[in-house]
């Protein structure tokens, strides 16, 4: 469980996952990756495996969003597991793509 | 939050795409970082508390930025047309500062208390060959990125301050990571100390779309480089696409098969030259109108190809002018326009342009914000919404003309002389005037074979506006003062038309 805000950086405990936050509800927020708790992004790794029903990966560049679309997250680094919001998988935010303009 | 997270996306993402391309150099987006490591030592260790660029388009461009933002310190791209003592002032505002330039200007420079200067090249000899810095780049939201001086046409120049959380919020909010096809490549025409110059590198560089650098415009070195280069897409100012027009008339024929999307903003667009540009070039080519600002990260709303399409095969007026609109506004973006008390107004109401994001910075370098307690900036552009959200542009706030208590936009009664055939080009502003306080006044550019009274354009105006609005002077002109980046100077218009109403 941890406090996000717009910019927080965080990693999974289990796989190479990174994720920046783009928007979170405020207080504590449980998000999980390849089945465990996400950690912060200069946090020791603990030593855990990841939950083989878990993996599904994530993909760089991509925005994952929850059901109520209350938080978004950033992958920056791709890996091994699933992202969820408790017991809960976070899908992949579809957005229609704006023309270059610059 | 820092732009370098936005570079070892990509760097992990597609290491070998070409990250940028300048005449015969080039450098892979991993050749970037690395040179961007080795510059930021070099910042480091001149003890600078800025980083600077004066000089045109190269690939010290793309390391200077991100070596700054690795170094942790603000990147300022200088204006290389300025003159001795209108660079001074600018200097002043930065120093301790390192700073690339070319060789001539090095040379003058040299010794100046503060400023640890280098030449470009032997800048990117030793950023390509050098250590990278030991530390790893801070993730501070609002570090400085960019100071970048606006351009001065209606004051002196101030630095606006683009913070990593406004620029890293624009590219998030407008770029699709890796959306580039892999022969994707970007044409960029426009100077280094142009906001849309450096949102460019960055927009490119996420995108995975190879930036192809063009140090100086010229309409013709610009359609052969599109040619030599295999250039998909390109960003112009009005008055470059104007030429390029010209250039490929007098060819005879557009024969830029790779060319797949030309953007254009920065300036008006008069109405004529889109739709001369439309019809020339194949109906496969994508244009895309942005309007944005420096305070504002650039690009604010878009016009896309769809909604050019659209407007230019209508026939329903509402549906037709929005060739003319800079299109809606970005999802990440809110627009307001406010009247004179502040007040939002609806639909085809003009007033101010309020805009609000997590792009739009609204901050000058040593002075308060604009932005306003509920976040909008004030943007001190004229315009108004149409029913589905569609931006028109009318000028500068502080241009409108107030004549006898009533105030009119230069923009409108420009876009109707605009709508003469015999007018090319041409620029409306107040002059003093004893009974009215101002007087609505016009310098008109004839088009080439065309022949006009002023009286007679002053009836063509009653016949579309108030009288009142009909300009009491018109001069003809051969052509308009503009600066190097298509803003028309009507600070100078309104002197020279003042002078002539004595």
């Amino acid at each position: 469980m941890a406090r996000l805000k717009p910019g927080t950086r965080i990693r999974s405990a289990v796989c190479a996952t990174e994720l920046m936050v783009i928007q979170a509800p405020a207080g504590e927020v449980d998000v999980r990756c390849g089945g465990a708790p996400m950690i912060g992004i200069d946090e020791p790794k603990p030593e855990a495996a990841i939950d083989p029903s878990q993996k599904s990966g994530t993909q760089i560049g991509k925005r994952y969003v929850d059901a109520g679309g209350t938080l978004e997250l950033l992958c920056t680094k791709p890996g091994e597991g699933t992202l969820a919001l408790g017991d809960v998988p976070l899908s992949l935010k579809e957005s229609k793509p704006l023309p270059a303009s610059d | 939050m820092n732009l370098m997270m936005l570079l070892e996306m990509a760097v992990s993402g597609f290491p070998d795409r070409v990250a940028v391309t300048c005449g015969e150099e080039r450098l892979r987006y991993g050749e970037l970082l690395a040179a961007a490591g080795a510059a930021a030592a070099e910042i480091r260790a001149s003890g600078a508390q800025r980083a600077a660029v004066l000089d045109v388009s190269s690939l010290a461009v793309p390391v200077g930025l991100f070596a700054s933002a690795w170094a942790g310190v603000p990147f300022v791209p200088l204006n290389y047309r300025l003159t001795g003592a209108e660079l001074d002032r600018l200097i002043e505002q930065i120093v301790p500062c390192h700073l690339v330039t070319d060789a001539e200007r090095a040379a003058q420079l040299a010794g100046r208390p503060g400023l640890s200067v280098t030449v470009r090249e032997d800048f990117l000899d030793r950023a390509r060959t050098g250590a990278r810095l030991d530390a790893e780049w801070g993730m501070d939201p609002e570090a400085i990125a960019i100071l970048l001086f606006t351009s001065g046409t209606t004051g002196p120049p101030k630095a606006a301050v683009l913070r990593h959380k406004h620029l890293v919020s624009y590219i998030l909010g407008s770029v699709e990571f890796g959306g580039a096809p892999e022969e994707a490549a970007g044409l960029v025409c426009v100077p280094p100390y142009h906001i849309a110059g450096m949102a460019a590198i960055a927009s490119s560089l996420y995108a995975g779309r190879r930036v192809v650098q063009l140090p100086s415009f010229d309409a013709d070195a610009w359609i052969d480089l599109v040619r030599r280069e295999k250039v998909t897409n390109a960003f112009v100012v009005p008055t470059m696409l104007a030429r390029i027009v010209e250039a490929l008339e007098r060819r005879g024929s557009v024969d830029l098969p790779s060319l797949r999307a030309l953007s254009y903003g920065g300036g008006k667009m008069p109405l004529t030259v889109i739709e001369r540009a439309m019809a020339l070039f194949p109906a496969t080519t994508d244009f895309t109108n942005a309007y944005g600002l420096t305070e504002t990260s650039s690009t604010l709303t878009v016009l896309g190809p769809e909604d050019h399409r659209a407007a230019a095969a209508s026939d329903v007026p509402e549906v037709r002018r929005r060739l003319a609109s800079v299109g809606r506004a970005l999802p990440s973006v809110e627009i307001e326009i406010r009247d004179e008390d502040g007040k939002a107004v609806g639909p085809g109401v003009r007033g101010e342009i309020h805009v609000r994001g997590e792009q739009v910075s609204g901050e000058y370098l040593g002075k308060v914000t604009r932005v306003g307690a509920d976040g909008f900036f004030p943007t001190r552009d004229g315009g108004w919404l149409d029913a589905d959200g569609y931006l028109f542009l009318e000028g500068r706030v502080d241009d409108v003309i107030v004549r006898g208590g009533e105030n009119m936009s230069p923009g409108e009664i420009e876009d109707v002389l605009l709508e003469h055939e015999a007018v090319a080009d041409c620029a409306v502003v107040g002059v003093p005037d004893e009974q009215w306080g101002e007087a609505v006044a016009a310098a008109v550019v004839l088009a080439p074979g065309c022949g006009v009274s002023a009286d007679a354009l002053r009836e063509f105006v009653k016949t579309r506006l108030r009288s009142s609005r009909a300009p009491q002077l018109i001069v003809f002109r051969d052509a308009l003062p503009y600066n190097e980046t298509g803003k028309l100077l009507r600070r100078v218009v309104r002197t020279e038309l003042a002078e002539e109403a004595l």
